[in-house]
């Protein structure tokens, strides 16, 4: 006998229906409904009282009008009519009637709630079962408000019948997941945890769903289900198939309620050792299980199996300590990754990437990788391709990232729209993370902008930038790289703001060769500019200006096109304003303040990747936390990187225009800065505003010291709630620093007390004079210290900058050395190659030379290794040395007592990847400081 | 807005091959990756639910074939037709199976059990409306030829409402 007898129905409403079906058009439908409705609601409205049964068959028309995709606005009150009928069938279609179209009107709520409290203390079943439905359908909170407490109290007790039990424990979870405060805990959460013994299976599974979440948020409140959990478990999987009767499906035992049960499992660590024992049995037989020949044919079967091994396999994996089994659990996903299932293939996949992240099974993990590839290639589904992507990255490492990222850079051409967004973020991360040669970085990022411009977000170019600035030795590569990827006659917008950004920095480092002269690479860049959106012609002015100071030569030709009307008077307000300024500044500065201005970029504060953080947002936080947490193993110095820079919007409203070059001009969206005090403050305030980010740990202060020997400016120490930023000037012995804290929070700093600490053999060689500073600072607020520095004979350590303050309840401590060292006192001297020999020679002494062996730390790249002992303070002297590829220089250290002569040859050796760094000074214990300082450098 | 997600899932899902694998990314139509959507197509007409990371897929795949199994035995060679006309009771066989959004039961015989049960309550106050019977059968075979192809369409709106909370 068919369990819905088909001719109990409604007449009215299936005529209705039939009319619907047989309307030849939309517009003949609309009139069909328009018509009922109309109907309908002169019955509702009409005089004469309706009985159950019409009430009910309107209530079901409007229904079904409301599944066709038609609003409806009345009715409501009839339905909550239905629910005090002592009909069923009537009672049953007003709840579904109000499951469906949820009404937030409080009156009705109030009604509704009413309704459902009787049915619930109806102590019939049937009813308790329709309200409690009812409740979890619409799982509002005003309902978690009105039965939060009464569904416990149905659930734990001794006379519910099982099915309402199991209505009542599915009931409360939708109202804990709704409105978890609202839910109290309380004596009943003991015996919820027992209803794991329960002898009828859906209770169990409906109690297991509900322990599950509770557990997540209450892990101690519900222990104990662990021990049950899996005895539960344990007898399911040993059970013959046949044991369970009912609960059989397709000749696998409770497939549903042991997949439960294995979830459950996951909100705990490793069980006791006991139950540890028997969880171990159970889940060798589970795997055992998937060697054993199918019992049947049917999908369903393999189905519900693999169900149970995928959710083992997620306990395994989620437990991580088993090698044995995690290993096992690695060589079943790899039989599924070759598995004519797609379903299978796609779910291996997606296991497999967590499996990954394991230390015990990441190497078993990488043996499958050129299956995985092939699946990149092969697979016909898009879903399936992306799982593969995610598990390619998942299983990428220094050993394989070249391989992983040239596949997936050959996978985008021709990669689905969807995700390509997606891959460029992943494929621009690997790099990053994994680059031992950041030309191979570099080279990549190029890659990825021209097969997929259109989805290289801002993120990823941003980050090229950063990451060549704070990277001396990859500079002069990156130059000669874009300058020729520039070359191709049609190149994407994003590449002329790399380009132009990165020739406007080190555009001189490749200047030397005539094919890429200053001219050349002008010409080069505004040969673009025309096509460029307004952000990207910014840009391009600002790296013209740049190009002012970097290349005199120049000048004239850039003033030229600044002064043209379609710059000086360029429709667009920033253009305009840009070109006006800069023309001026070009006009009226003197080379010096050019200089100034214009200066280098100082490097980025490491930070968390912004590319990673977006990665993160796209794909919720869990997947990629996972992987990082698991992966820490890498280069922190890398890893940690910068945020974007922000760019101050417009250069009218600050003071300096370096400003407006420190943002890039071209990212609309970025915030504004807080009001800078003054120019100097500046640079650092860029940085800082985008702190809202944790950031992680700040690299260690020695590598941002010797960062510091051939430069004057940049970010010196940073943690989470601390960013000291320098700016420092020399003049032959004197010098003045300026140090800029930054309170990256939004709480005071109070007590805040910066000390400068001279060992005391340093304290006759150098003399710093400061003022103290506010000891409170704001939140987001910034204060600036100036020192005075005299450097009074030579010296060889560097004073310590000691910073105590209040944070919080707390007290904070930090100690960085300054970098203030003997090369800052430099002069450079030029002299020609006949005077430097002569020198040479008048300093042979043996106590006078300090010689240093070492190996190459950075690439060896001519033009920055030029650069480096330009900012040491040497002059480098070109044509001296008989082998052009050795450097030599020479320059005077001032002391307020004596002065010293030093000369310095630096000998590369490119087969060896090896220097030898000669010192000849006057003096022994200068020789042997710079030296030090000098070899740290390469 | 229910309307657009139904009819967006229906072109997502009927643009798939046979042979390409039950689950989809919905990405932001379902509120974003934790989501799935997760199908099966029989003959015309497709079963799509939608679900947060704590199902297990294939559970879901089987719970599928659970619900259609049971339509199945309680109308008796269920058709389209049959969910059509019976929107009603549709609604209430999905109950049985799933709850607010979570999986209540999977036994087919206690599915069916509660549904007879519900059938027997409705027999014992229906005198009255056991009339229309023949009338029912004889729409249905009337209209049985021009099976169209937004019966699809149809389905999909009587499931989804219900299953966009599963949550």
């Amino acid at each position: 006998m068919p369990a819905v007898s088909k001719g109990d129905g409604m007449r009215g409403l299936a005529v209705f229906i039939s009319d619907i079906r047989n309307c030849k058009s939309k517009e003949a439908e609309i009139k069909r409904i328009n018509k009922e409705l109309a109907n309908i609601r002169s019955k509702f409205k009409g005089d004469k009282a309706l009985d159950g049964y019409s009430k009910k068959k309107y209530v079901c028309k409007l229904l079904f009008i409301f599944l066709l995709g038609h609003d409806i606005d009345f009715g409501h009150m009839e339905a909550v009519n239905l629910l005090s009928s002592n009909r069923y069938t009537e009672k049953q279609i007003g709840y579904l009637f109000i499951s469906v179209l949820v009404n937030s009107n409080s009156e009705l709520i109030r009604l509704i709630n009413n309704a459902i409290k009787n049915d619930l203390a109806s102590r019939n079943p049937t009813f308790m079962g329709l309200a409690l439905h009812c409740i979890a359908n619409v799982g509002s909170r005003e309902m978690a408000e009105a039965f939060a407490g009464e569904v416990p109290k149905i659930l734990v007790a001794g006379d519910t019948m099982d099915s309402v039990k199991q209505s009542a424990a599915l009931c409360l979870l939708r109202l804990y997941r709704t409105s978890p405060d609202l839910v109290p805990m309380g004596d009943w959460t003991s015996r919820v945890v027992h209803l794991l013994n329960d002898q009828h299976l859906g209770v169990v599974t409906a109690a297991t769903s509900l322990i599950t979440t509770l557990a997540q948020k209450n892990p101690e409140e519900f222990k104990t289900s662990v021990s049950l959990a899996v005895s539960r478990l344990s007898r399911i999987v040993t059970s013959a198939s046949t044991d369970l009767q009912d609960y059989t499906y397709y000749f696998v035992p409770a497939p549903w309620l042991s997949v439960k049960l294995l979830r459950l499992l996951q909100c705990y660590p490793p069980p006791d050792p006991a139950v540890r024992g028997r969880l171990t049995e159970c889940l060798e037989t589970i795997l055992n299980k998937a060697q054993e020949p199918p019992k049947s044919k049917k999908v369903q079967h393999s189905n519900a199996k693999n169900a149970v091994l995928f959710e083992a396999i997620s306990l395994i994996i989620h437990h991580d300590s088993e090698p044995n089994l995690l290993v096992r659990a690695c060589n079943q996903l790899g039989q599924f990754l070759q598995h004519r299932e797609t379903n299978l293939r796609y779910l291996a996949l997606e296991s497999m990437c967590t499996l990954a992240s394991s230390e015990f099974s990441h190497e078993a993990v990488k043996t499958h990788i050129d299956t995985v590839i092939n699946a990149l290639k092969t697979e016909r589904d898009v879903s399936v391709r992306q799982r593969a992507v995610d598990l390619l990255y998942a299983m990428c490492d220094r050993s394989n990232a070249q391989q992983i990222v040239a596949e997936m850079l050959s996978y985008l051409e021709t990669a689905d729209y969807s995700i390509r967004e997606e891959i460029v973020l992943k494929v621009a991360i690997l790099a990053e993370k994994y680059a031992v040669d950041y030309a191979w970085y570099v080279d990549t990022i190029l890659n990825l902008i021209r097969i997929a411009g259109d989805y290289v977000s801002e993120e990823v170019w941003y980050r090229v930038i950063q990451i060549v600035i704070n990277r001396d030795d990859v500079q002069g590569y990156a130059a000669k790289t874009v300058f020729e990827a520039l070359q191709a006659p049609a190149c994407h917008e994003n590449l002329v703001k790399v380009g132009g950004y990165i020739l406007g920095e080190f555009g001189n480092l490749i200047a030397g060769d005539p094919r890429s002269s200053p001219l050349v690479q002008f010409n080069l860049l505004h040969s673009k500019f025309h096509l460029c959106s307004v952000p990207t012609r910014a840009l391009l002015l600002s790296t013209y200006i740049k190009f002012v100071n970097l290349f005199p030569e120049v000048k004239t030709t850039i003033q030229d096109v600044l002064r043209s009307d379609s710059q000086l008077k360029n429709a667009d307000v920033e253009l305009q304003q840009r070109a006006v300024e800069y023309l001026r500044l070009s006009t009226v500065a003197s080379t010096d303040i050019l200089a100034t201005v214009l200066e280098e970029m100082p490097p980025f504060p490491e930070r968390e990747s912004s590319i990673l953080a977006k990665l993160k947002k796209k794909k919720g936080p869990s997947t990629v936390t996972d992987l990082e947490d698991t992966k820490r193993e890498r280069s922190v110095d890398v890893n940690g990187g910068p945020e974007p820079v922000p760019a101050s919007t417009s250069a009218a409203s600050t003071p300096s225009p370096s400003a407006d070059l420190l943002g890039l001009g071209a990212a609309p969206a970025a915030p504004a800065g807080p009001p800078p005090s003054s120019g100097g403050g500046l640079l650092v305030d860029v940085f800082s505003d985008s702190a809202s980010a944790v950031a992680p740990l700040a690299p260690g202060s020695e590598d941002n010291f010797a960062r510091f020997v051939c430069k004057n400016n940049g970010v010196l120490f940073e943690n989470q709630l601390l960013q000291i930023g320098l700016k420092s000037e020399f003049r032959q012995n004197l010098g003045r620093m300026f140090i800029f804290y930054g309170n990256k929070t939004s709480t005071q700093f109070l007590n805040f007390t910066p000390a400068l600490i001279c060992p005391d053999d340093l304290q006759s060689h150098l003399n710093l004079q400061t003022k103290p500073v506010d000891p409170t600072v704001d939140g987001g607020a910034q204060v600036q210290q100036v020192v005075n520095i005299e450097c009074v004979s030579d010296f060889t350590e560097a004073p310590v900058l000691n910073i105590q303050f209040r944070y919080g309840g707390t007290f904070q401590n930090v100690s960085v050395q300054l970098p203030i060292t003997l090369n800052k006192f430099f002069q450079p001297t030029e002299m020609s190659s006949q005077d430097f020999f002569q020198r040479w020679k008048q300093l042979s002494n043996p106590q006078q030379e300090v010689q240093n062996i070492f190996k190459a730390k950075h690439p060896m790249d001519t033009e920055i290794t030029k650069a480096k002992i330009i900012g040491f303070g040497s002059a480098l002297l070109e044509e001296v040395d008989p082998n052009p590829a050795n450097f030599v220089g020479a320059g005077i250290i001032h002391t307020k007592t004596t002065q010293i002569g030093c000369l310095l040859r630096l000998e590369p050796n490119l087969q060896a990847q090896m220097y030898r760094l000669t010192l000849r000074t006057s003096k022994e214990t200068v020789s042997q400081r710079l030296c030090e300082l000098l070899s740290q450098q390469f | 807005e229910i309307q657009q997600i139904v009819r967006e899932t229906f072109h997502l899902v009927l643009k798939r091959d046979d042979n390409i694998c039950n689950f989809l990314e919905g990405g932001s139509l379902i509120g974003g990756s934790d989501y799935k959507l997760i199908y099966r197509h029989y003959a015309t007409l497709y079963f799509v639910f939608c679900v947060d990371s704590s199902e297990s897929e294939l559970g879901i795949l089987d719970l599928i074939q659970v619900f259609v199994e049971t339509l199945d035995k309680c109308f008796e060679n269920v058709c389209e037709l049959d969910l059509i006309f019976h929107m009603d009771k549709v609604h209430y066989i999905l109950q049985e199976v799933v709850m607010g959004g979570m999986v209540l039961e999977t036994n087919m015989n206690e599915i069916v059990a509660q549904i007879e049960a519900q059938n027997r309550l409705e027999k014992s106050e229906g005198g009255l409306s056991a009339a229309p019977a023949r009338a029912v059968s004889a729409v249905k075979n009337i209209n049985l030829p021009e099976i169209p192809r937004n019966i699809n369409i149809g389905d999909l709106n009587i499931k989804v409402p219900n299953l966009s909370q599963f949550v």
